[in-house]
């Protein structure tokens, strides 16, 4: 006979769980104290939305199933944004949280939350557990299912008598264990896009996150090379296709690449592979690739059609069906399409104003990626800093770039990157954080600092809500309403009587500091090389934040609602 | 264009919750639904009937067809089927009407199942026009009281393509 506390630690270790993230509370204790004795290592989070991101980054960056465990109610609560984020980028994790006793559900009882109410829309699947003889059967399915299809979070809610209840029951992993529905066969779809590709006179690929998910990057680059296909990518496929390869066109979308932008625009075959056709992506929607067949390969049969008309729909593993088109396709040497596109590259690269001697949150960028030979972990935040991320360091492996693409949930960055760390501990893992978003969850530096996680947090600080206050000043008549975090000046409705214009605040150094980080403020570009290097040779986590310049805008730019060639460049 | 959509689905507490939660949240109305046991304890039924635009409809009957508790989705609108459905009502029935209720009863194939002095309860299955054929009849007359089981649903057609009911 085993506890239900006992089933879930069995469950994790036959997972292969070996760190677990989290807090604990009233309705874990039972779990806890088995955690005490059990070999798996626990990562004590000091806010649980960042015990979450901490698992979700360890996901991303190893392609695992990320694990964490929450009390209920405001445990629960908390953790609710990270599995949202979670959700949207389809990253397998499994949260266990706690529940108050079974008799005492509905009650409002202490730290009652309807914890599967409200994740049932923001989770690939929860479980209420109501019979411990349940327990064992569910933890093998939440693994499964989070990792299986197309991955993400699943949650357990846990009540504290089914945690203390005794049961004889096991779990083989097969029995009544279920998972993500077989798929149909996709021969002939494969057939018909191979036939589509040798007809196109302008293919482009379409990359998204699934081809990491679906760890296909090897095959995708064998498709594009063999049939000579320039490759644009999503924010959540960077790192998918060599963005150093001559036949990557870089990001697509708002703030894409104007390569990307016009060879989609232009394409007459648009093959998407496990990517979703977010609105971000396709701007006005009735214009996205306007001259195409799109063609999409995806794991998700209800993922086809959903944006976007769909006329070759392949559904099934990216990899396999990869694997089987490059059966069928003939070499092809070159492409007269590829000289229109290269011409694109060459004339509209991402560039910026650099000649002003002030540092530039590009030129920040660049340097990182210098300083680490294009080879980190770059974890991001949300905003402008995100996306020059994206633009000014060039990706070439898959789980290079970690972002919270779907959801854009500030306050991601710093526990990810964490997370990432501890998956990858002999990568450098640089955080690249504004100064809004690293406020949120800041708090989970002492974790890095407890562990010596070696991450390195480069914040751009540009005293502003940039991305917001990009819009206001483009689509809002530049009336900068709580954008501003700079003390020299706010926006009128704050009603802030005494500007404290000559501090910091907060001063992201001696924050660091207080927290046991090593930390370093830059002001002018020449010092950056130097504080780069420092930080990267640093053992244990080091800071450096850079006064960056504070109205610099990310172009090119779509509008909201325009098509992707309608495109910004400046505010002039 | 209205759709007939029928699962069979997991026996779990829950499931219902992630069935209408999935469909309401596109800012659909389920104008009928009822759930019911199958021959197997497990496996529940549901017939719900919805009015909307139908790629939409496709895509949500896709993303239905993948939540973990649902074993199979058949939208049928496109095939042939039989719907049908219980319909209970209440109306006024003063001595000197009772006969002329009784003979519309009749017609409808329906039953009386309770009579008091002043009312009476009929219970009629039917499709949805026989069962808005009834009430537009016996509205004038005063309904009281009236509940409705909602469509249920089952496939005609074999797999050869061939019907042999109705
Ligand atoms: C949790 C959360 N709240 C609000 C937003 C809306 N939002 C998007 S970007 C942004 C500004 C981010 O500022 P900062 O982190 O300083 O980055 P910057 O754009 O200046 O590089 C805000 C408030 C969000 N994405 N997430």
């Amino acid at each position: 006979m085993r506890t239900g506390a006992q089933c879930i630690i069995d469950g994790l270790q036959q997972a292969g769980v070996d760190r677990l993230f989290g807090i604990p509370g009233g309705t874990v204790l039972d779990i806890f104290e088995l955690l005490y004795h059990a070999p798996i290592g626990f990562v004590l989070a000091r806010h649980e939305q960042g015990a979450v991101h901490m698992a979700d980054g360890y996901a991303r960056a190893s392609g695992l199933t990320g694990a964490c465990i929450v009390t209920s109610g405001p445990g629960a609560t908390n953790a609710v944004t990270g599995l949202a984020t979670a959700n949207m980028d389809g990253v397998p994790l499994v949260c266990i949280a706690g529940q108050v006793p079974s008799h005492m559900i509905g009650n409002d009882a202490f730290q009652e939350a309807d914890t599967t109410g409200m994740t049932r829309g923001i989770t690939k699947h929860n479980y209420l557990v109501r019979d411990v003889d349940e327990l064992p059967r569910i933890m093998c399915e939440a693994f499964r299912l989070a990792a299986d299809g197309k991955p993400g979070p699943v949650l357990i809610d846990v009540p504290k008598d089914i945690q203390r209840a005794q049961t004889a029951a096991v779990c083989d992993g097969k029995t009544g264990v279920r998972g993500s529905k077989p798929l149909p066969d996709c021969e002939a779809a494969v057939d018909a896009l191979a036939e589509a590709i040798k007809r196109a006179r302008k293919p482009v690929l379409f990359v998204g996150g699934g081809v990491i998910a679906g760890d296909a990057a090897a095959e995708l680059q064998a498709v594009a090379q063999r049939a000579r296909i320039p490759v644009t990518t999503t924010l959540m496929g960077l790192g998918a296709f060599p963005e150093t390869d001559p036949l990557s066109l870089r990001m697509l979308g708002m703030h894409g690449s104007v390569a990307a932008n016009r060879a989609v625009s232009a394409c007459d075959l648009l093959i998407s592979v496990g990517a979703r056709f977010d609105d971000r992506v396709t701007g006005k929607i009735d214009q996205f690739a306007p001259n195409a067949v799109i063609a999409h390969i995806d794991i998700d049969p209800s993922a086809i059609s959903k944006s976007v008309p769909v006329r070759i729909p392949v559904v099934g593993h990216v990899k396999t069906v990869l694997t089987r088109l490059l059966e069928r396709l003939e070499p092809v040497t070159q492409r007269e399409w590829l000289n229109e596109v290269a011409a694109w590259q060459k004339e509209y690269p991402f560039a910026y104003q650099n000649e002003d001697g002030k540092l530039a949150s590009q030129y920040v960028i660049e340097s990182v990626y210098h300083a680490t030979d294009g080879k980190a972990a770059i974890v991001t935040d949300v905003g402008q800093h995100q996306m020059w991320a994206a633009h000014y360091y060039k990706y070439s492996q898959p789980r290079s770039f970690i972002s919270s693409g779907g959801l854009g949930t500030m306050g991601f960055g710093l526990p990810a990157a964490i997370g990432a760390q501890f998956a990858c501990p002999d990568r450098t893992v640089v955080l690249i954080a504004g100064d809004g978003s690293i406020q949120m969850n800041f708090q989970e530096l002492v974790v890095a600092v407890e562990h010596r996680l070696p991450i390195n947090v480069v914040v751009l600080n540009n005293g502003h809500l940039g991305m917001v206050r990009q819009w206001q000043e483009m689509f809002y008549r530049r009336e900068y309403s709580a954008t501003r975090l700079g003390q020299g000046e706010r926006g009128k409705n704050e009603r802030i009587v005494v500007h404290e214009k000559d501090r910091y605040l907060p001063d992201f150094v001696k924050l660091a500091e207080a927290h046991g980080a090593f930390a370093t403020r830059v002001d002018a570009p020449e010092a950056l090389p130097g504080a780069l290097r420092d930080a990267i040779a640093a053992d244990g986590p080091a800071l450096v934040e850079c006064m960056v310049k504070p109205e610099e805008n990310v172009y090119p730019m779509v509008p909201p609602g325009a098509s992707l060639i309608e495109m910004v460049h400046s505010m002039a | 264009m209205k759709h007939t959509i029928t699962l069979n689905v997991d026996n779990q507490p829950g499931v219902l919750a992630r069935i209408v939660g999935l469909i309401s949240g596109r800012g659909y109305n389920i104008e009928t639904l009822n759930v019911g046991p199958t021959q197997d304890p497990n496996v529940s039924r549901m017939t719900m009937q919805v009015p909307g635009d139908d790629r939409v409809l496709e895509q949500v009957t896709r993303q239905l067809a993948k939540l973990v508790d649902v074993r199979s989705v058949n939208d049928l609108t496109q095939r042939r089927f039989i719907n049908r459905e219980l319909l209970l009502i209440k109306v006024a029935a003063p001595r000197e009407r009772r006969s002329e209720i009784m003979e519309l009863v009749g017609l409808f194939e329906g039953k009386i199942i309770a009579v008091r002095s002043a009312d009476m309860v009929i219970q009629v299955a039917g499709d949805r026009d026989k069962l808005h054929a009834l009430l537009a009849l016996l509205e004038p007359l005063g309904v009281l009281d009236l509940a409705r089981t909602g469509g249920i649903a089952i496939e005609t057609e074999n797999h050869n393509g061939a019907d042999d009911e109705e």
